[in-house]
């Protein structure tokens, strides 16, 4: 304890300090981080293939089988359709870099052309459901009430609210649907990726999928409004409890301190 | 200037000036000389820490105001209608009149949403300077003798205070407040045996009913403001007659209390203090979203959102439930106990009784039945202050276990493994807090025993003749001196002899050894450093000028 | 009882010594290092002895004032003219109603100023001489005690209610307000109907189909794929029902089709039809729809406190505070090919209440 207490005034201890800081916090990320997250990297994978099948045997067939029948590694492609093809490599989260809880979206690796000839190519594994059109998914022609409506119903108890996005079991996730393209939360409605389910046309239909894009589209993009303020990342009470704890309490302490402080005098003593 | 014109019209026309005369018939019907002899240059001691108290009053004070300006405008009905108001992404449908008047007051009434705004940040503030408060009343021991009943009328405002707002945040009939309701429900129904009849007595039938927001609505405006109003009108007439508590320092004594005269001094520091509170609030309500319910949306009850969370004041308690594992138990075949929500349930109230009761388990281990009116220096009582963070630091457990969902997604961390982190910590940390606070107060007191010995740190390096390099000290000032050795510092209570004079065996309880004991925890050698005594500080300092 | 507490103090008179005790006459500093040197002298301020400085501090003062006068005005105007729905971007808060915008600033503005210039005031032009004042003890003092006690008994002798004389008159007096309060209780009877078996019945019963809540049709089987979440409710149920919410909170279900050959639990199977289970989705821990599905692990997550269900295993409860699984519905098909209940749930859906059972 004394040689602990002799240097603990040593110039280099607060670095110490600092450092054991950094490891402790490093670790006990380590240690709640869910196994295997996946960093978002740009991959140098440059496909020089065009054509879908020779794109789909390098880039796919590895996880899903050389003809999409799916192996351990990833499911089967059979009857998806091009329409979840479109969603997954165009978001960025397929390929996939690594093993983890879920296939984060990450930068894309395949042209505009390419995702076609892929998006192809599943779609003739076996009838799926096809990219949607434009209309499909225009937001001006939905009614964001209703689309609210059913957003609470079928939506936030995973994407929050407005869309924030949320937490799911062991560090799975719904992620942040703000200023999302309406043609990728159309696919993944109607496709159901990852742990997603799926919302096939049967369930919701077409018009209840416009309806659901245009409130998203009316209170999640960043030109939608937010009378009150500062939204302090739409989390409800969670982040408002911080603001109240550190920026509100802090300014009236801050005044307090000032109150209460004696006036500088004309001469110190 | 203005009283030397009035003394002069006084002369003239030889008759008291208005306000005076206007005093004198107050007086005869009101005494009002007799109070203000005894209020008006009433001493205030002058500190920061004394001041968040007013912080919760003044919060106080801008919620009522606006609270009962949203009255004019709130409908607590749970009646549906169609909405058909000026907010587009709601046109047409189906709420209760509770959540319309609410989207009515935030996007048709002209300073609604400010006033929306300024209550429910106001509220959440009110909470905050009231835990902060209690908090500096605590470490500070400013709960000891005269004043353990006020320190039980602040903890049942901040108990109402709770209440208060877990009332308020049900109103608007949003899919927060539904939620809040539903856990509401589900709590009760979890109580044994009268649980099915307290929900439907309280909700007027099954859940949601049409009753609950109307009921809410006159305990939140009327049943709990009252009480809350008077026991904060209770808690301030204490503080004037006790006297404000002060810190240790030249001059000032357990006898008497130093500060500044209330008028004019505090009366323009309180007043000024009261408009800035209402201004930083304000400030905040116009730049800051609060529960934006336009897009939360009407409750249903078949309808959730993640990060469903009360208001941070309900937090802990929220993150116990999370905390909680799956347990049930069915007695005798028949009678359900949902161990999932009692346990938790238990512990929520428990935790705040524990702290509740703290200033009367102290005096009993202390036996110490003086008045006290120094506020301590946390670091000289280092058992209470290790109690406290470790009571702080469970409450803080609690509360990260309340948000658990909303960490999992902004730090990309798995909801199970914070929620076992938590489940874990709950009971670690306590402990480790507990003896980690109490050696930095003991390192703290230390530190200011060489300070009173040895002077204070100037910086200044000098080199002997002989070559060692040595940092000046400055002796403290009288003053300083004073302040850091003015505590004391009792031994702990000894037990009586086993046998008394006349060899026959005392009989000591199991009681009275245990209060031994805790008081080895407060008082003995390993819970205090001496502080500097008179025979060392002289040795010190004659032997060799400096050193 | 005396205090076995010692209380080591080596400074005579030191702050925390007992009140009201005999004054001992405190050491001065020359006799004893650490003994209280007193109040100390008051120092001016700049503003008191430089009237300058007293100026220029009054200028501040009155500045602030001035700035709230023009914010109320600003207040004022900004309520006038600004439309209650207008929306403009200010940069860092995002697109926000200029009116709150305004009206917060200027009112904040005003109501600060106001403050900052009174607490300036107090700080720099009034006086800053610390003063002390006396306390005395708050218990009174022992002849005050004494007659208190002495007027008390007389007053107890007075009324004969203390002489063990009247005993049934003042027991009669205890129980009768004792009683009263009952009444009161009493009265709060009506506030609701008698639990008794509502909770145990919900809307569904045999024959009563199934409706998906976004289209508002009845589900086919076949509308429902591997790996879709369809949220439901019973036919018989309608929003404009009077009760619709009281209902929905019981009998809201969600449907879920599983692989067969991936449902573990064979009742739960059997329950089913063809590999579709319908579920109660209220939360068996508090209530809150536990919809959170993830279609590959089948497990549905509650959002409220996380109780984690693997609706492929009959609802098991995985993780969390919830005590026994989702109740399932018996579900089958009727002629016209739409899926329908086959009973009420076996048992009540929803939290857990003493007398589920």
């Amino acid at each position: 304890m004394k040689k602990l207490s002799a240097r603990r005034r040593h110039p280099l201890a607060a670095l110490v300090v600092l450092l054991f800081a950094l490891a402790a916090t490093g670790g006990l990320y380590a240690a709640l981080a869910p196994a295997g997250e996946a960093q978002a990297d740009a991959s140098e994978t440059s496909i020089a293939v065009e054509e879908g099948k020779k794109l789909y045997l390098v880039g796919c067939a590895t996880c899903h089988g050389s003809e999409g029948q799916g192996t351990s590694d990833g499911p089967s492609l059979v009857g998806v359709g091009a329409a979840a093809v479109d969603f997954q490599v165009a978001t960025g989260r397929m390929p996939l870099q690594q093993p983890g809880p879920q296939a984060p979206e990450k930068p894309v690796v395949y042209t505009e052309d390419q995702i076609a000839q892929l998006a192809a190519y599943v779609a003739s594994l076996g009838p799926g459901p096809a990219i949607p059109a434009e209309e499909e998914y225009d937001p001006q022609a939905g009614d964001p009430a209703v689309g609210g409506e059913l957003f609470r119903l079928n939506c936030s108890q995973c994407h929050n609210f407005t869309g924030q996005g949320g937490a799911l079991t062991d560090g799975k996730y719904a992620p942040d649907l703000t200023d999302v393209d309406p043609r990728f939360v159309y696919e993944a409605m109607l496709t159901g990726p990852q742990a997603m389910p799926a919302f096939p046309d049967t369930v919701l239909s077409p018009e209840n999928k416009r309806d659901i894009i245009a409130w998203l589209d009316a209170v999640n993009t960043e030109k939608a409004p937010n009378p009150g303020g500062f939204q302090l990342g739409g989390y409800g009470p969670v982040s408002e409890g911080l603001f109240a704890w550190t920026f509100g309490i802090g300014a009236l302490i801050a005044a307090a301190v000032w109150i209460g402080a004696h006036t500088a005098k004309a001469k110190k003593s | 200037m203005s009283t030397a014109t009035d003394e002069r019209t006084t002369a003239r026309r030889g008759k008291a000036p208005a306000g005076e005369r206007l005093a004198d018939w107050a007086d005869g019907r009101l005494g009002v000389y007799g109070a203000a002899k005894y209020g008006m240059r009433k001493v205030f001691p002058d500190h920061w820490s004394f001041l968040l108290g007013e912080i919760a009053l003044f919060s106080f004070i801008i919620v009522l105001l606006t609270g009962v300006y949203l009255t004019l405008f709130f409908v607590p009905s749970m009646a549906q209608v169609e909405y058909h108001g000026s907010y587009v992404p709601m046109q047409g449908q189906l709420m209760s009149e509770a959540y319309a008047s609410t989207l009515d007051i935030s996007f048709d009434v002209r300073g609604g949403l400010l006033v929306r705004q300024i209550h429910h940040w106001g509220a959440l503030i009110f909470v905050v300077a009231i835990f902060i408060h209690m908090m500096r009343v605590f470490f500070t021991g400013a709960f000891r003798k005269p004043r353990e009943i006020n320190w039980l009328f602040g903890f049942t405002l901040f108990i109402l205070a709770l209440f208060t707002g877990l009332t308020g945040y049900s109103l608007p009939d949003d899919l927060l407040s539904g939620t809040g309701i539903r856990f509401m429900e589900g709590a009760i129904l979890a109580t044994p045996v009268v649980g099915t009849w307290i929900q439907m007595l309280l909700f007027g039938g099954e859940f949601p009913g049409h009753d609950i927001i109307p009921r809410f609505f006159v305990i939140h405006v009327l049943l709990l403001p009252g009480l809350l109003l008077a026991l904060v009108v209770a808690h301030l007439i204490l503080i004037v007659f006790h006297k404000h508590t002060h810190y240790a320092g030249p001059g000032k004594t357990n006898t008497n209390v130093v500060g500044m005269p209330f008028f004019p001094v505090y009366m323009a520091k309180a007043g000024g203090f009261t408009f800035i509170v209402f201004g930083v609030i304000t400030l905040i309500a116009g730049t800051v979203t609060i529960n934006p319910v336009w897009t939360i949306g009407p409750y249903r009850p078949e309808t959730v959102s993640t990060n469903a969370q009360p208001d941070w004041y309900l937090g802990f308690s929220e993150g116990l439930v999370r905390m909680m594992p799956g347990w049930e138990i069915v007695l005798f075949g028949d009678y359900t106990l949902n161990l999932g929500l009692l346990i938790p349930l238990g512990v929520f109230p428990a935790m705040l009784v524990v702290l509740m009761l703290y200033p009367f388990f102290e005096s009993w281990v202390t036996k110490d039945t003086r008045e006290h009116h120094i506020a301590q220096r946390p670091r000289n009582v280092p058992t209470r202050t290790a109690f406290g963070m470790a009571w702080l630091s469970a409450y803080f457990v609690a509360l990260v276990a309340g948000g658990n969902d909303v960490w999992a997604i902004n730090f990309n961390l798995s909801i199970n493994a914070i929620t076992w982190f938590c489940r874990i910590g709950f009971f670690v940390l306590p402990v480790l807090v507990f003896f980690l606070t109490r050696r930095i107060c003991l390192g703290l007191q230390r530190r200011d025993r060489d300070k009173v010995l040895h002077g204070r740190e100037t910086g200044i390096i000098k080199r002997l003749p002989h070559g060692e390099f040595i940092e000046v000290h400055e002796p403290l000032p009288p003053a300083e001196r004073y302040k850091l050795t003015a505590h004391e510092q009792p031994r702990p209570l000894s037990l009586p002899p086993a046998v008394d004079e006349n060899g026959v065996e005392r009989k000591v309880g199991p009681l009275e050894k245990l209060r031994a004991r805790l008081s080895r925890g407060y008082y003995g050698e390993q819970a205090q450093i001496p502080k500097a005594t008179a025979e060392e500080y002289r040795e010190i300092t004659s032997g060799h000028g400096h050193h | 009882m005396s205090s076995q507490t010692e209380h080591h103090n080596d400074v005579s008179g030191g702050p925390d010594t007992p009140l009201m005790k005999t004054e001992q006459a405190p050491a001065t500093v020359a006799e004893h290092p650490f003994a209280d040197p007193g109040l100390p002298e008051h120092q001016p301020r700049r503003q008191d002895i430089d009237e300058r400085a007293a100026k220029r501090s009054e200028r501040m003062v009155t500045l602030l004032f001035l700035t709230s006068i023009l914010a109320t005005v600003g207040f004022i105007v900004a309520f006038a003219l600004i439309p209650v729905d207008e929306i403009v971007h200010i940069w860092p808060f995002g697109h926000v109603s200029a009116l709150n915008f305004a009206l917060g600033l200027t009112l904040g503005t005003a109501l600060f100023c106001v403050g900052a210039g009174a607490v300036h005031w107090a700080r720099t032009l009034m006086s800053d001489a610390e003063v002390p004042e006396e306390r005395h003890a708050v218990g009174a003092p022992e002849p005050v005690k004494e007659d208190v006690l002495t007027e008390f008994r007389a007053g107890v002798r007075e009324s004969g209610i203390g002489l063990g004389r009247r005993k049934l008159m003042r027991n009669t007096m205890i129980g009768a307000v004792g009683l009263v309060p009952l009444s009161g209780v009493v009265l709060l009877r009506d506030l609701g109907p008698a639990p008794g078996d509502k909770l145990f019945h919900t809307a569904w019963a045999e024959g009563v189909r199934i409706v998906n809540q976004n289209t508002g049709e009845p589900l086919r089987p076949e509308d429902i794929t591997v790996g879709s979440l369809v949220q439901a409710a019973p036919a018989t149920i309608d929003h404009h029902d009077e009760d619709f919410h009281a209902q929905i909170a019981k009998a809201a279900v969600m449907l879920v089709r599983i692989e067969p050959e991936d449902i573990k639990d064979p009742r739960s199977a059997e329950w089913g039809h063809e590999g579709i289970l319908c579920y109660s989705k209220i939360c068996t821990h508090i209530g809150c729809p536990a919809t959170l599905y993830e279609q590959q692990t089948h497990h549905a997550l509650c959002p409220c406190h996380q109780s984690t269900f693997d609706l492929a295993d009959g609802a098991r409860v995985l993780f969390g505070p919830a005590g026994h699984p989702l109740p399932q519905l018996r579900i089958g098909k009727d002629e016209e090919g739409y899926l329908v209940a086959l009973a009420d749930f076996e048992q009540p859906p929803g939290p857990s209440f003493w007398e589920r059972g």
